[in-house]
């Protein structure tokens, strides 16, 4: 298999404050396969993403997309790529329609040709019926999407989405998911930035965790979670019962449980997930202690960050959430 | 070639969007109409213009100020686009990087048509009536569109260099309220003092308002015997300083655009 996307040792200072937004990041996508971008606010997410999609030069590094060098021929590289950020790139006082017949002209194709491929993506992404009417009346949800179908219109080769979902309501956030899944199932290759680990679980084969502007880890989900220590139970108990608790825990799973006394709350780390829970349950029945609260945790990204760097995830904003570093 | 077809695309956008929001086109020419009304019947009787009545007088005068507020619409509508990601979608497109801003100096100066046909209409119903030939009037307006132009230009430096779209209308206020007030397009600069008329007649805006008081068939066109070589040769020096303003803000504008990414 080819590798659809390269980029190895890309470094990137804003002048403003000297951040480095990225310090030497290097990562490949193959053909036909997604990557997760997985990181905090100011990882370097987005300036990645600004980077390979052309946006944005490097200082120094190189990167591919298609085959195509990024740096030295940006003009053949936006032939051949979507680009969908985090904040809805469409024209607010225009109808999803006008929106997606400009920019299919602006991708050269005829009058007919981009009349025919904005019916067909509103349909795509369940946006006909309002079709006719200005975005300013759009929800975030729908209007995540109508970006997302104009960055499709010429069927990129390689599809970038920069946290896609990030402000939408959880059932914005599904409805992306399954247009992405869709997408993905036709066979593009697409990197995609996330904050959340669930999401990344969700869509992504492989997901590269960054932090400073360098990859930290990359894997499969499974592969991280095995890092991370997977999955974690945590049971909430009468305060007499917290030591025998613990005990009858740690003989189940052979795992070492910590006792977090202000919430009367111990937590263990589990493998096998909801099947461990019915164990546990069991056993504390056994021993007639009382449950007061059961739950299963997965981890978050900030358990991936904690179990990878020691330091819980920096928000750093000013270097990347809204590009404020507005002059390259 | 594509950049200039890229860019009639860019430019129906703008059209689209005033039929979508007429509103927009409504206010822009409220604002000059309104300019007309008030010069002419509030201020009209208390400025002498010796040679001619008022009216004659004030409208080349609002024209020019007029087209030369084409340095806010463009500034704050790319500025706008600027602030709201559209504009790296734009540059993750496959067109020349000069057609968004082509485009966008095409559709003011479309706004501008419309908006100087409204005027023109208006100051006939007020009392206008160019005295020159037809050809010698249509000549005038052309003048006042490349003008215009000119002016969309510079905006398109300013919207690109500020924040956002509110600071680009308050500094394009700073920028247009002085130039076209300390000029002769509303009274005759002979009342100022000696130094605010020096800059009175070599300001650009003067220059183009006794260029179209000329062209519109005004005797007398800069309002004062001043002797300067702009007061004398306004048509002239009007397509000087429209060609000066053009051969320096396209191309810088058009690097900056290439540098410059989203805010």
């Amino acid at each position: 298999m080819n590798n659809a996307i390269t980029a190895s040792d890309l470094v990137k200072t804003y002048p403003k404050g000297k951040v480095k937004a990225l310090d030497g990041l290097s990562l490949e996508v193959e053909e036909g396969t997604v990557l997760g971008v997985l990181g905090p606010n100011g990882a370097g997410k987005t300036t990645c993403v600004r980077v390979l999609a052309t946006l944005l030069k490097p200082d120094s590094g190189s990167a591919t997309v298609a085959g195509v060098d990024v740096i030295k021929n940006p003009d053949q590289v936006r032939k051949l790529i979507g680009l969908s950020g985090q904040y809805a790139a469409v024209d607010e006082t225009l109808t999803g329609w006008d929106n997606l017949v400009m920019f299919g002209r602006l991708y050269h194709l005829s009058n007919s040709q981009a009349k025919a491929r904005a019916t067909e993506l509103l349909e795509q992404f369940k946006l006909t019926e309002s079709a006719k009417r200005a975005i300013t009346t759009y929800s975030g949800g729908m209007r995540r999407r109508l970006d997302l179908a104009a960055a499709l219109i010429v069927r990129p080769k390689v599809l970038f989405l920069d946290e896609p979902t990030t402000g939408l309501d959880p059932r914005g956030r599904l409805d992306m998911w399954d247009a992405i899944k869709d997408l993905v199932a036709g066979g593009t290759t697409l990197l995609l930035t996330t904050q959340y680990l669930e999401e990344a679980d969700q869509l992504a084969d492989r997901i590269a965790v960054i932090d400073h502007g360098k990859v930290i880890a990359n894997g499969t989900s499974d592969e991280l979670k095995a890092q991370v220590g997977g999955e974690k139970l945590e049971v909430t108990v009468a305060p007499s019962s917290l030591l025998a608790t613990k005990a009858a825990l740690e003989l189940i799973t052979s795992h070492e449980a910590q006792i977090d006394e202000q919430f009367n709350r111990i937590s263990i780390a589990v493998a096998g997930g909801s099947a461990a829970l019915s164990d546990v349950v069991r056993a504390l029945d056994g021993r007639s202690i009382e449950i007061l609260d059961l739950a299963l945790k997965r981890p978050s990204l900030d358990d991936v960050f904690l179990a990878l760097t020691g330091h819980v995830a920096e928000i750093e904003e000013e270097a990347e959430v809204k590009p404020k570093g507005r002059r390259r | 070639m594509s950049a200039i077809k890229d860019g009639l695309i860019i430019t129906k956008r703008q059209l689209l969007q005033l039929s979508r929001v007429p509103e927009v086109l409504i206010f822009s020419t409220i604002q000059p109409v309104m300019f007309v009304l008030l010069f002419r019947y509030v201020f009209g009787g208390a400025i002498d213009t010796p040679g001619t009545d008022y009216v004659q007088f004030l409208m080349p005068g609002i024209f020019v100020q007029t087209v030369a507020f084409t340095l806010a619409t463009t500034s704050v509508g790319l500025a706008m686009d600027m602030t709201k990601g559209l504009i790296d979608r734009f540059r993750s497109l496959p067109i020349a990087r000069s057609a968004v801003i082509l485009g966008r100096t095409l559709g003011d100066a479309t706004l501008n048509i419309v908006v100087l046909l409204v005027m023109a209409i208006t100051g006939v119903v007020v009392g206008w009536r160019p005295s020159s030939g037809i050809v010698s009037i249509l000549a005038g307006f052309l003048l006042l569109m490349l003008f215009g132009y000119a002016m969309s230009w510079i905006g398109i430096l300013i919207g690109l260099s500020v924040r956002d779209a509110r600071t680009a209308n308050n500094l394009v206020f700073l920028i247009v309220f002085p130039m076209t007030f300390l000029s002769n397009a509303f009274a005759p600069t002979t009342a100022m003092p000696r130094v605010l008329q020096y800059f009175a007649e070599w300001n650009p805006v003067s220059t183009m308002v006794a260029a179209c008081r000329e062209l519109f068939g005004l005797e007398n066109a800069f309002g004062v015997t001043a002797g300067s070589f702009p007061s004398e040769n306004p048509v002239l020096m009007s397509l000087v300083y429209i060609a000066i303003i053009m051969a320096i803000l396209v191309p810088v504008s058009i690097a900056k655009y290439k540098r410059t990414s989203s805010k």
